[in-house]
């Protein structure tokens, strides 16, 4: 973990940053903690006491020399390993072309998941297809697990008349209720307790499906985190609750967040199984969270993640990290990068070649610019189409009351 | 059948004939399971129903507003209690940008079907945080429905409407009027016994959303009222003497706009009472929407009786509700110009 920095010299104590603009960051290089470390505990018979250790290590299975190790290792076979490459691929090329439409003038804001992309996907593919992913804005990779289109994604982006939420929300506010993908929402951290109430629904009715969902580290200071974690810990719902601690809320440090040691730690005192996981690590995100799901699928209740990262882009488009934090702080991360990770892995193991990997982001790259150029045939950004005007009264009411059809009427569109 | 009802039973029997009636319905909120709730609202559901229909929750309305949406996103048809609606507004964010909206934002791939009560209102010696109306703080938030019921007949039949309702219902009830109409007298105070609108039918049946109900037809001045006020305002105007319709608005979002501008046209004059504070209060929506209808109408300036803009207090409670000499002196105004 990084270290807790506080000042001295004022009446309390602040929480800072452990480096500024112009300081060299330095983490400490690689990670003390080792895959191996942590043994797995049997899902169906651990308590929140089995996972202290967990709650304060860091569970991984990939090292630093490219290799899978311990028992979180998921054993995965090739072809669900390189499927989750590609996604992992995808997104970052997707997001890279959307943030270059951003600059541009194409899309009027975006939200990268840079340096997080293995945590959506790893996680929705440790997921059956039934199960309901409740997502903050930094998870949008999990749509290419569950198959989204990209043309609708961009439509979406760009809130031109395919947008299937009809211009009503910024970009990369999803909604997909095809894909179990639940709207995402602005306000931070409210989807974290209503996701206990899905989980809740579910188990009322019988059906065999969980409940994933994730906020930040600096929104676990809301209500609603801990909201979600006492009804969870009270009513104990197939639910799984991340907390993605990828250090940064905009310019707040997670110092901020939390005056304690890790994230994880929280959920001991809910009497959550609690782990806190290498978020950069692909197959231990994807290990941990199936072993969550078997948790809640036995009729266990929630198990709470600590999702150990680094946010390497803004917070958005909006947004200048060079103002508050060290430009190449994301460079000395001890976890790395997660697609460079699982790529090494598969190399070394002989499953992959660099030769295959262009290729594929080349065809990725390809499929992603088709798709802009097809999304665009539905409108784009500088000159429509858009929504029709009307959008903005319809579904506001199952059926549109009288006052709301008058202003309808007076705009006249 | 009818059955002789106050509105606590009255609500109860609309819990208990939706619980039997639709598998997905759940009630929660703080004391509502094994001890029926402060009110005795859900006095019995969960030993008829069990304790995975009617449960007690934390104490945290923003978790159980959070719960009630999660739930109503994935099929259930939560009717959570909030047990005093000034108890609310820790949930406020929930139901303002998550609930209200949801329907919309996801362009109408997900919903929340949802009902909240809450007891509303003073006149119990409540103080600042068991007496407040906060009616307005939900007519100001597009994708709500707001209702205010007033006595055991509307209170079965509307909660029933917004319980069926696909949109989310912020559903008051005035505690006042729990156990018997009250109409300005602490001295004084009646039971439902043998009072009409405490004749409920024990089955189902709805008082539709969005309509208005004509207490009592007039000629001179046109009252509205809601809540508690309904019946202050009856014994109000009973004590000016002067010809007034009564006008109990029952659903505020959408509000029948049509019955209460028809009203107007006929009596030409209009008091609107609230318990709520003046300013900003649900009753200037109102004002400002009638006389946009209704001014080549109008005989007298349209005037609101409400509660001040002050905290709600104590020991001086009675000062601060509307009573029915200062709704009356209102009326009498209205007939001087």
């Amino acid at each position: 973990m990084t270290e807790r920095v506080t000042a001295t010299t004022s009446p309390y104590t602040i929480g800072r940053p452990p480096f500024r603009p112009g300081e060299e960051a330095d983490f400490g290089g690689k990670f003390k903690e080792q895959p191996g470390d942590l043994n797995r505990p049997d899902p169906l018979s651990c308590t929140a006491q089995d996972t202290v250790a967990h709650a304060v290590g860091l569970v991984r299975v990939l090292n630093d020399e490219g290799e899978a190790l311990g028992e979180w290792d998921p054993h995965l076979d090739a072809e669900t390993m390189i499927q989750g490459l590609e996604y992992m691929m995808r997104l970052r090329i997707f997001d890279d072309r959307m943030i270059k439409m951003q600059r541009t003038g194409k899309l009027s804001f975006y939200m990268q998941s840079l340096g997080e992309e293995a945590i959506a996907i790893a996680q929705t593919m440790a997921l059956e297809t039934q199960d309901w992913i409740f997502p903050s804005y930094r998870q949008p990779g999990a749509q290419f697990v569950r198959g989204r289109d990209m043309v609708s994604m961009i439509c979406h982006c760009i809130g031109n008349t395919e947008d299937n939420v009809k211009g009503r929300q910024m970009p990369v506010h999803y909604t997909w209720k095809e894909g179990r993908f639940i709207s995402i929402s602005s306000p931070v951290g409210t989807q974290f307790s209503q996701a206990v109430g899905v989980a809740m629904a579910s188990a009322y009715k019988g059906d065999d499906e969980v409940c994933i969902s994730w906020l930040g580290d600096g929104t676990s200071a809301q209500g609603d985190y801990h909201y979600a974690l006492n009804f969870a810990s009270t009513f104990k719902p197939p639910v799984i609750l991340n907390v993605v601690n990828n250090q940064w809320a905009i310019s707040t440090h997670a110092n901020l967040a939390t005056g304690g040691r890790t994230f994880a730690e929280r959920g001991l005192a809910y009497d959550i199984p609690s782990i806190r996981v290498d978020g950069n690590d692909f197959l231990a995100l994807y290990s941990v969270t199936k072993w969550a799901r078997d948790r809640g699928a036995a009729g266990l209740g929630a198990t709470h993640i600590e999702v150990y990262t680094y946010r390497a882009g803004g917070h958005s488009s909006s947004d200048d990290p060079s103002a508050y934090r060290p430009n190449d702080e994301f460079k000395c991360w001890p976890g790395g990068d997660p697609i460079e990770r699982l790529k090494s892995y598969l190399i070394k193991s002989g499953m992959w070649d660099e030769k295959r990997d262009a290729a594929l982001a080349q065809k990725i790259d390809d499929e992603v610019m088709t798709s802009y150029k097809a999304a665009c045939e539905f409108g784009d950004l500088a000159s429509g189409p858009y929504p029709p005007a009307s959008t903005i009264f319809t579904e506001v009411y199952e059926t549109v009351p009288w006052h709301v059809q008058e202003q309808r009427e007076e705009l006249g569109k | 059948m009818m059955a002789e009802m106050n509105m606590i039973k009255a609500l109860n029997s609309a819990l208990e004939v939706q619980l039997e009636k639709d598998p997905n319905i759940v009630i929660f909120g703080e004391d509502v399971g094994f001890f029926g709730g402060v009110f005795r609202v859900t006095d019995g559901l969960q030993k008829k129903f069990g304790e995975h229909r009617v449960f007690d929750s934390p104490l945290a309305e923003g978790g159980i507003a959070a719960i009630a949406m999660g739930m109503g996103l994935n099929g259930l048809r939560p009717v959570a209690e909030i047990q005093f609606a000034d108890y609310i507004f820790p949930a406020y964010d929930q139901i303002v940008n998550e609930i209200a909206k949801v329907r919309h934002r996801s362009g109408g791939e997900f919903t929340a079907p949802l009902t909240f009560r809450t007891p509303a209102g003073g006149g119990i010696k409540g103080g600042h945080h068991h007496s407040q109306s906060p009616e307005a703080q939900f007519t100001h938030t597009p994708g709500l429905k707001v209702v205010y019921c007033s006595n055991p007949y509307n209170a079965k039949g509307l909660l029933t409407a917004a319980i069926e309702c696909n949109d989310p219902v912020i559903f008051f009830e005035p505690k006042r009027c729990y156990r018997g109409p009250f109409y300005g007298d602490p001295h004084n105070v009646p039971t439902w016994a043998n009072h009409p609108d405490g004749e409920v039918p024990e089955g189902h049946y709805i008082v539709p959303l969005e309509e208005a109900r004509i207490v009592r037809e007039g000629e001179a001045c046109t009252v509205i009222a809601w809540g508690t006020m309904v019946h202050v305002a009856e014994q109000a105007i009973k004590d000016s003497g002067i010809d007034c319709e009564l006008i109990d608005l029952q659903t505020l979002v959408p509000w029948d706009r049509d019955t209460i501008v028809n009203s107007i046209k006929k009596t030409g004059r209009c008091v609107i009472v609230h318990e709520a504070p003046k300013t900003s209060g649900f009753g200037a929506e109102m004002s400002a929407s009638i006389q946009e209808r209704c001014f080549y109408h109008l005989e007298a300036p349209i005037t609101r009786v409400t509660g001040w803009d002050t905290p709600f207090p104590h020991t001086t409670e009675w000062d601060y509700l509307p009573s029915p000499a200062r709704i009356a002196e209102a009326i009498k105004k209205t007939q001087e110009e």
